[in-house]
């Protein structure tokens, strides 16, 4: 049974991008706030300083900074009609744990979607007509346009102090930004990282092909920064540990770099972290959260009563809680009927490994950062004429250096035996002689009625709940978008003069343990239509309306970019409606 | 008369009342913080196995310098220490798959859904020892380690190519983990046990845990020339006495 | 209470923050402010800060302003014993009178809290009392705060903010062996509690190249071009200086700008060998917060050529700081707190002496820094088995 805490009047369920978020918002607007993370804190200088933060076995190879599969973990399986086995160790993504979420060990990739992305069934229906689509598919509008986020956008890029040289200002095109970017306000708030020898080397040669490449916007600082809340970042050092580890340096913008030091100010603050919330309280009826009850590390029960409660635990903790809480009709993919736990996606990355000639070139690819590199967006979104090609979707495609760590990225020629003196001699002779883009090809995943979450029927936690059992395959749709893809990524590097460019395409079935970005998108989408969405334009829950879900969760596909910025812009918007709105008049917030 | 021999020891029960990082805890007003590291690594300990048994240990040697072998450049697993690497990675929670969902039953399921191995990688290296002990001896008549490279090179590739099966351990299944971590060792910090001297880093020209290379993104082309260091430092950290 | 009394209280307010009382009798995170308890190191043993809420049995709630005034200005309990300079009295003795019942006024709005503390942790027989009048009599002099009529207003704002309340002295002035300061060294360095709080003299010594506006902007946000406070000092601007209005700030500045002390001394050249591995150290490990040429990042990560903690000849801090890291301050106009992170758990002394060595003498011109007193701050920061 547990024990009742002080009622507050909102708590947050996840104190990473999007709890920080919300929580600093709300308590801007003078509400008590409470959050609870189920991990620990992480401190710059006392949990990942420069002095042991490059370790890549511990951190890349062992995963500390990631969730144990033993705290929670997930049942997948490819189709409906195989049995669901546990993911016993991590491989396909990276679940966070620990406040600051994944926003502390993420590379800081900071992309706004296409304002076509935000209205995809609408505008693919009308340009390629409504039987292009796969009968399968089923991607949604999102009931939120680009024009609605775009302030939002500008909020969070000048939060992270992002980096990175614009392409459309107000509808003007500038030379050396994404030509097809959606329209924003004004300029980055920082110059672009300065690109070692591979990214500069690609932007030659995409703009030899005829491509417009631009610098990756980043969340790296390109100098020293000061974001709007007064927290000050440093310069970014190109440490090359900055993907799955913790900046040493206060450079990386995350959670704790940009809005934890204000948020902590406030005294209408406080913060629980190894607390797991196991479920959000509902009242008699149903229709209302009276709060949480979580499990701190002693294994004590608490229940913490809230009049609002925000769920921001990351895309499937969300739908696991709404599941587990019994919020929202689950998706019967048979029937095609419930919300929960519906149109869930991952996303379809593949990559380019090119070799140079050693005699000519030396990368250094150990200078890297997590964002640093050029990147062409010709083939995103619906930049280019799908007609000729028979799919929908598309991504960017870059040479992005994330790292140059040798266990992770060693690169040999195919062919080259997996040990032995040659395997040893061709490490050695092409470690600084090849490049491996970090992610060379970031797709979209587009939703399928097949792939969706619900409660597995038999494996359970250690708190005898059951696991959310993952059911994911690749459909044509994305295997062709990758093929084509890849294959033009692979033409830039052949320009680029390497000897020998090896294309490794995206091939089903999906596999959980191939590591394919921690972008789990979808379960608990948004939209306009509470019979195929969770949540409303304002990620508000339909059935509860103290309940605002934020994450990537509330996608309803996703698109050829990293979602970070488009789920911080969500829970901007969100926090606007809830304080401009909510707290005048709590109840559905409905758009007459 | 007071020795400092247990102090860890009373000092923990003497604070056994503290709170560490690891329990719960509500936090205000600042970010939290405490002098020193929350987190700072814990060196591998040199001296004999601590997992092994002095036969597998004496195969694991072998098995690392013909999975990576010496050359007249850079030494091979056995001298860069993938063996002490392995060993004490088996000793730790990752040779007892702490962390792990461990809830039964283990079911057989597709390569897409990852492992289902009831074995611990420590289990796993047991099991895999002995049968290749096992085989070896029966095969070849010799242990692995007394076998020639040639003979050591054939099994592995027989391993490798699934002609070899095992009682109770799926043979390939202990050859990719031994292909996982002999490299692995070979290119760690070496405050993990392998990497020995840095070896694996000169070899490629990594540099190791360095965090500055503002001055050198721009240097295209250029080989970067500093020598690698490691968490536990290198050589010309210590002051030489004149 | 009249519209009087209401100014009174906001006055007093102000004046509890800009002496700084609650930084020594508010235990942090305690929800019961100015409630006693917290440990006050002396050189002669531990101190609790008493409780001074207007509790009745075990705050000051049934004491006179006239005991109360007597107390904050003459270092005299209720009952008339002395009290320990630890509380600050020789410095408050240089407010008014009005000043300490403006105090007052504000302390008796503050919730009652029923805590008794016991005071006096000295050990026999410095925990006599009694001793304090031969103290007294050596080192105090009462007396509220004179301005100097041929300054300027500024001037004497400030002045009398760091000789009163402010009580910048208490740890930044040299003491004798008794405790008591060295009036003729004012404001030229002292160790305490593990930290050097550096000579601050602005005008010749540490802080010459520091603008009054640096010197302010520290002062008001715990950073600057040059410096981050962390530990005593970082405490002292989060709780006092970083609230004190802006033209307060400017006048201690400029008062602090006329203060002179030595130029800086010249240090022996430092052993070859030891700034190599030291240099060797700074380029492998330092280099991504303080940068090839120790200017840092400013109001985030120190500038190594002008702190006054790097030049001061007294190691302490530069020690400690790289043994067991530092957080740095947060004030509402810097909120980042940025940390330097421990080094003691991954260089041993000759390595961390050998790095401080040559911070010192490549950026400061400080004197070398020995293994042995490396040694001697890492075991004050151990327990001692006697």
């Amino acid at each position: 049974m547990p024990r009742k805490l002080p009622a507050t009047d909102v708590v947050i369920i996840g104190l990473g991008w999007t709890g920080s978020i919300m929580a600093y918002e709300l308590a801007e607007a003078g509400l008590a706030v409470t959050a609870i993370e189920r991990g620990p804190w992480r401190n710059t200088a006392t949990d990942h300083p420069p002095g042991y933060a490059a370790d890549e076995l511990r951190y890349r190879i062992r995963h500390e900074l990631f969730l144990r599969p033993e705290q929670t973990t997930f049942t997948f399986r490819n189709k409906m009609n195989q049995t669901a086995l546990p993911i016993r160790s991590w491989g396909a993504f990276m679940p966070p744990n620990g406040v600051g979420g994944g926003g502390v060990h993420w590379n800081a990739e900071t992309w706004r979607f296409l304002p076509s992305d935000f209205v995809a069934r609408t505008h693919l229906t009308e340009r390629y007509g409504a039987g292009f689509l796969p009968g399968d598919m089923t991607i949604q509008d999102w009931g939120v346009t680009y024009d609605d986020l775009e302030p939002h956008y500008d909020r969070f890029e000048y939060l992270c102090g992002t980096s990175g040289q614009a392409g459309n200002i107000k509808g003007q095109i500038l030379d050396g930004g994404n030509p097809f970017e959606g329209p924003r306000s004004r300029a980055y708030p920082n110059p672009p990282q300065e690109q070692p020898f591979g990214a500069t080397l690609f932007a030659k040669a995409a703009r030899g092909v005829g491509y417009k490449p631009f610098p990756q916007p980043s969340g790296n600082m390109s100098r020293a920064y000061q974001n709007p809340l007064g927290i000050r970042l440093g310069p970014c050092t190109y440490c090359g540990f900055c993907e799955w580890f913790g900046c040493g340096n206060y450079s990386k913008a995350t959670p704790q770099t940009t809005i934890l030091p204000a948020l902590l100010r406030k005294p209408n603050f406080s913060a629980r972290d190894n607390s797991e919330v196991t479920r959000i309280n509902l009242d008699a009826s149903g229709k209302r959260a009276t709060g949480v009850t979580f499990v701190d590390t002693d294994g004590n029960e608490w229940e913490q009563p809230a009049e609002l409660v925000i769920l921001s635990a990351y895309t499937i903790f969300n739908v696991q809680l709404l599941l587990l809480s019994g919020i929202g009709k689950p998706y019967d993919p048979n029937a095609n009927s419930g919300v929960v736990g519906r149109n869930f996606t991952h996303q379809t990355t593949s990559d380019v490994v090119s070799f140079f000639d050693p005699a000519k070139f030396v990368f250094n690819p150990f200078i890297a950062s997590g964002a640093i590199g050029t990147c062409i967006d010709e083939f995103n979104g619906d930049n280019f004429d799908h007609g000729p090609h028979g799919f929908v979707g598309g991504g960017y495609i870059g040479q992005v250096q994330t790292n140059g760590r040798p266990i992770e990225t060693a690169p040999v020629p195919p062919g080259t035996p997996r040990w032995g003196a040659q395997w040893k001699k061709a490490v050695k002779d092409n470690y600084q002689s090849a490049l491996k883009p970090g992610t060379g090809v970031h797709g979209s995943m587009y939703s399928y009625r097949d792939v969706y979450l619900d409660l597995d029927t038999f494996y359970k936690d250690r708190f005898g709940r059951p696991l959310v059992r993952i059911t994911m395959d690749f459909h044509d749709n994305e295997i062709k978008q990758n093929k084509f893809l890849t294959d033009r990524f692979a033409e830039i590097f052949q320009a680029m003069g390497a000897r020998q460019v090896v294309k490794e395409y995206r091939k089903g079935p999906y596999d959980i343990t191939k590591y394919q970005t921690t972008h789990l998108c979808g379960g608990a989408i948004m939209g306009t239509d509470p019979s195929t969405s969770a949540l409303n334009r304002y990620l508000q829950n339909w059935d509860v309306p103290n309940l605002f879900v934020s994450g990537a969760s509330a996608f309803p596909q996703n698109p050829g970019y990293n979602p970070t910025g488009t789920v911080a812009a969500l829970a901007y918007w969100a926090a606007a409606a809830i304080r401009k709105r909510y707290l005048k008049n709590p109840g559905q917030l409905i758009d007459g | 008369m007071v020795n400092r021999r247990s102090f860890l020891i009373s000092a923990a029960f003497w604070f056994a009342g503290s709170t560490s990082l690891t329990r719960a805890s509500v936090v205000r007003d600042h970010m939290p913080w405490s002098p020193f590291p929350s987190s700072a690594p814990n060196d591998a300990r040199p001296g004999p196995w601590q997992f092994f048994t002095a036969n597998e240990a004496r195969v694991v040697e072998a098995l690392a310098d013909r999975i990576i072998p010496p050359d007249s450049d850079t030494p091979g697993g056995k001298d860069a220490g993938c063996a002490v690497f392995i060993d004490r990675q088996l000793k730790g929670p990752y040779g007892s798959a702490a962390g792990l969902y461990q809830f039964g039953p283990y079911l057989k399921g597709t390569k897409e859904q990852g492992p289902q191995s009831e074995l611990s990688p420590a289990e796993l290296y047991r099991k895999g020892l002995a049968a290749l002990d096992r085989y070896c001896k029966v095969s070849l008549g010799q242990a692995f380690d007394q076998l020639s490279a040639d003979q050591q090179d054939n099994t592995l590739k027989k391993l490798e190519a699934g002609e070899i099966k095992f009682d109770g351990v799926d043979a390939q299944g202990f050859f990719d983990a031994l292909l996982k971590d002999v490299p692995e060792g070979f290119f760690s910090d070496p405050i993990h046990g392998g990497n020995r001297d840095m070896v694996g880093w000169r070899m490629i020209g990594f540099p190791g845990i360095r965090y500055d290379y503002r001055d050198w993104v721009g240097r295209h082309n250029e080989r970067y020339p500093h020598p690698p260091v490691s968490i536990a430092g290198r050589a010309d950290w210590t002051p030489h006495k004149s | 209470a009249g519209p009087q009394d209401f100014a009174a209280v906001e006055r007093g307010r102000y004046l509890v923050v800009a002496a700084d009382c609650g930084s020594c009798h508010t235990l942090p995170g305690s929800d019961h402010s100015f409630a006693g308890d917290r440990a006050i190191e002396t050189p002669f043993g531990y101190l609790a800060a008493p409780n001074i809420t207007p509790d009745q049995q075990t705050g000051i709630g049934s004491w006179t302003d006239e005991q109360f005034d007597a107390a904050v200005r003459q270092g005299r309990s209720r009952n008339g014993a002395r009290l320990y300079p630890a509380m600050p009295f020789p410095y408050y003795s240089r407010m008014s009178r009005q000043d300490v019942s403006d105090i007052r006024a504000y302390l008796n709005t503050i919730e009652p809290a029923n805590n008794a503390v016991v005071v006096n942790r000295l050990p026999f027989p410095l925990n006599l009392r009694s001793a304090m009048i031969v103290w007294d009599a050596l080192y105090f002099t009462p007396g509220e705060f004179r301005p100097d009529a041929s300054k300027l207003a500024e001037w004497n704002r400030g002045a009398y903010l760091v000789q009163g309340p402010a009580h910048c002295g208490a740890c930044h002035t040299p003491k004798t062996f008794l405790g008591g300061d060295k009036t003729s060294e004012f404001l030229r360095g002292y160790t305490l509690q593990g930290w050097t709080a550096p000579d601050i003299t602005s005008g010749q010594g540490a802080l010459r190249d520091w603008s009054a506006d640096e010197i302010a902007t520290y002062l008001e946000s715990g950073h600057n071009t040059y410096a981050a406070a962390a530990g005593l000092m970082g405490e002292v601007i989060e709780l006092s200086t970083s609230k004190l209005t802006d033209s307060d700030i400017k006048a201690m500045a400029a008062y602090l700008k006329d203060v002179s002390g030595a130029p800086a001394e010249g240090s022996p050249a430092a052993d070859q060998d030891i700034l190599a591995a030291g240099g060797a150290i700074y380029q492998d490990l330092c280099v991504a917060c303080h940068r090839r040429d120790g200017h840092g990042v400013p109001n985030m990560f120190p500038n190594l050529a002008e702190a006054a903690t790097v030049k001061t000849a007294d190691p302490t801090s530069v020690v400690r700081v790289l043994l067991q890291g530092a957080q740095t301050a947060a004030t509402d106009r810097e909120r980042t707190a940025p940390a330097m992170p421990a080094f003691g758990w991954q260089l041993n002394d000759a390595q961390i002496a050998a790095v401080a060595t040559y911070v010192r003498d490549h950026f400061g011109k400080a004197p070398a820094v020995s293994e042995a007193q490396v040694k001697n701050e890492r075991v004050a920061r151990e327990p001692i088995d006697l």
